[in-house]
């Protein structure tokens, strides 16, 4: 079974877990006065849920037929078959990189935990000259935080959560 | 009328007012590239700027210039980093990007600002003919009509998806609404599908998905695959940046054309700049012919017109309801709204009446403001776009970087950059599969609208009468029905065709 037909299947899941929260759960919370209303909350929802299992149904079975169209795979196509030349790990460490800045954004500060951030990035990408990468990153940095901060007024804790601010 | 021009040529055109509305598109256009901050937050910010200006007229101009500045600066990351940052240049980056990508970001960024030029400025001349007048039209859509009017715009989609795409593309539609219902709604204080998660209460916000489509997917496909970061880009020259002459005169009809309908969907309150570059880019899509229709998504001139005019041609008409009517038509005019209160000026029927130099300023500044845009950022186009021939090393990072920045700027909060990260690996098992992901945006944003309005009608009509009652909105519901259809009947015809003609051999 081809990738897009998986997915349908993992939808039409989905759409179930969905439809059945709306369909059974949603309306016990419901305040008797709303319930005069000719809309739920889960009125939608339902809808919903039951317009996605039959077009996730469609998708699953192949009803709708493609045009068969037998191009030529292009090199900068992206081609989930293959997966095995690309560089999966270099795109693994850096989600794992975002997931980590994420975490560590409101504890570290934003000026530490973004330079690391950058450094590491390009350093995971194959960058060896630090000479060039770790002042970019600082001077780029401070210049976010300077902007975001001091001119348009949005707060972003810039040190560590030690340092009071 | 041509009392009313002198009026406000002669507010607008002073020393002050001129380095207003030139600071304003710089401001504009250089926050708006930042992913995350669209010209809504950016006229919110810019407000207090303006309020202790004190004279209405500097204000306003200002603020146009901040407006039309910031929308160009979106386009930019559009066409640059596919990072749209604003929902309304979305369908930008259909075929900005990918011309970006074939070495040809300049003529992508030239193209772009004299679209956003020409759409601005046929709007401006129109809502200065129109406006009196289209107000009591605005006023005869309800929400029975606009729910339908939405649902014509989702179905709209498939126009995006290509020959037997159409059930997938209707699949991630559907996808969006669903996401889109997560959250407290409008109209009902509950919170639903939050799982108990407090950070789930206000929803997902929309640029926090907008980076999960568009941006976190095509990052991740240049780390994967390098060649394709390395192809086309002609090793960072910006060799052309004027567009032919051949490709001009393509463009001319699609910007006289959207101009209009993006001028005329933006005069609706609550459509707005989305719904009309969407629909702009279907409707172009559609009636291109042959080989034209199937340049569209690969970076063609057309597709990258029909929604830059339509957006900005559908700003300027969100004007007439403020003005006229005093009612914002989208979240932008509705900060508008708020600065002028606070200004002292009460935007409504009377204000043509009591305040003309006022009514007229505004007008005549989004002239200036076009103008000096196209002015300013001409020369700047080369320099823009050699953010692209930056070392790959550096530049993804970066992009990631102003990724998180982008969705964390909105919501001040850590929990929705892993909400981005597990949505963008989830795009790009989409993206791998070949399912389209401009619908599921589309569907998110659309989503709340859509609700709100059904809920709103149906307890108007105490059920799904309103549907029989109101023509208007029996004729939207049965071209949103052809439109889904449509495509997979035009298919199937096509293939019985072919297999007749083989039978025939």
């Amino acid at each position: 079974m081809a990738l897009d037909r998986w997915i349908a299947l993992i939808f039409v899941t989905f759409c179930c877990i969905y439809g059945y929260a709306a369909f059974f759960t949603m309306d016990q919370l419901l305040p008797p006065f709303m319930q005069r209303n000719p809309v739920w909350p889960s009125t939608f929802p339902k809808v919903l849920a039951v317009l996605g299992i039959i077009v996730g149904m469609i998708v699953l079975l192949g009803i709708e037929k493609a045009d068969e169209e037998d191009d030529e795979p292009n090199a900068t196509e992206i081609n989930y078959r293959r997966l095995g030349d690309y560089k999966i790990g270099q795109a693994l460490m850096l989600l794992g990189l975002m997931v980590l800045y994420a975490l560590m954004l409101r504890p570290a500060g934003f000026l530490i935990s973004t330079s690391t951030f950058l450094v590491a990035g390009s350093a995971i990408l194959g960058e060896r000259k630090f000479h060039i990468m770790i002042p970019v990153a600082a001077i780029a940095t401070g210049f976010v935080w300077y902007l975001v901060q001091e001119v348009l007024g949005i707060f972003l804790r810039p040190f560590p959560f030690f340092m009071g601010m | 009328m041509l009392e009313g021009i002198f009026i406000g040529l002669e507010a607008a055109f002073s020393v002050q007012n001129i380095l207003m509305v030139v600071a304003g598109c710089l401001i504009g256009t250089f926050i708006g590239m930042l992913p995350g901050l669209g010209p809504m937050s950016i006229i919110a910010i810019m407000i207090p700027v303006a309020i202790t200006l004190g004279d209405p007229a500097a204000a306003l101009i200002l603020l146009a210039g901040v407006y039309y500045g910031a929308i160009f600066g979106g386009s930019t990351s559009s066409i640059l980093l596919n990072a749209p940052g604003v929902a309304g240049t979305v369908a930008t980056s259909f075929d900005g990007y990918p011309m970006a990508r074939k070495g040809q970001a300049g003529k992508a960024l030239t193209i772009a600002a004299v679209a956003s030029f020409a759409g601005g400025t046929i709007g401006a001349i129109l809502l200065m003919i129109f406006a009196p007048a289209l107000s009591s039209v605005a006023l005869l859509f309800h929400s029975a009509e606009y729910f339908a009017l939405m649902v014509v715009g989702l179905s709209a989609i498939a126009a995006f998806a290509g020959t037997g795409q159409v059930a997938k593309a209707l699949m991630m539609t559907i996808l969006g609404l669903i996401l889109a219902t997560v959250g407290e709604g409008a109209l009902f204080n509950m919170p639903r599908f939050t799982m108990g998660m407090m950070d789930l209460q206000s929803g997902i916000s929309f640029i926090t998905l907008a980076m999960a489509m568009f941006a976190l997917p095509e990052a991740m496909f240049l780390v994967l695959n390098p060649a394709r970061g390395a192809s086309g880009e002609g090793s960072g020259k910006i060799t052309n940046l004027r567009f032919s002459r051949a490709e001009g005169k393509a463009m001319l009809p699609v910007i006289g054309r959207q101009s209009i309908q993006g001028f005329f969907i933006g005069v609706l309150p609550g459509a707005g700049a989305t719904i009309a570059s969407f629909l702009g880019y279907a409707v172009e899509r559609n009636i291109a012919k042959g080989d034209e229709q199937a340049e569209f998504g690969k970076g063609s001139v057309k597709g990258l017109a029909a929604p830059e005019t339509a957006n900005n041609a559908a700003c300027t008409g969100s004007f007439v309801p403020l003005l006229t009517l005093g009612i914002p038509g989208s979240g932008t005019t509705a900060i508008l709204l708020g600065a002028l209160i606070a200004l002292n000026v009460t935007p409504g029927p009377r204000l043509m009446i009591d305040t003309p130099e006022i009514f007229w300023a505004v007008i005549i500044s989004m002239f200036i403001g076009n103008l000096v845009l196209l002015i300013l950022n001409l020369p700047l186009i080369p320099y823009i776009a050699k953010i692209l021939s930056i070392p790959r090393n550096y530049l993804i990072p970066f992009i990631l970087f102003f990724t998180l920045m982008g969705a964390y700027i909105g919501q001040n909060n850590a929990t929705e950059l892993l909400l981005l990260v597990g949505l963008g690996v989830m795009a790009t098992i989409f993206r791998f599969a070949d399912y389209p992901l401009a619908p599921l945006l589309i569907g998110f944003i659309l989503g709340t609208m859509l609700e709100d309005n059904f809920a709103r009608s149906m307890q108007l009509y105490r059920g799904l009468d309103f549907i029989i009652a109101r023509p208007m909105t029996l004729g939207l519901l049965v071209l949103a029905g052809l439109l889904v259809l449509l495509p997979s009947y035009r298919s199937r015809r096509a293939r019985k065709r072919a297999e007749g003609v083989a039978d025939g051999d």
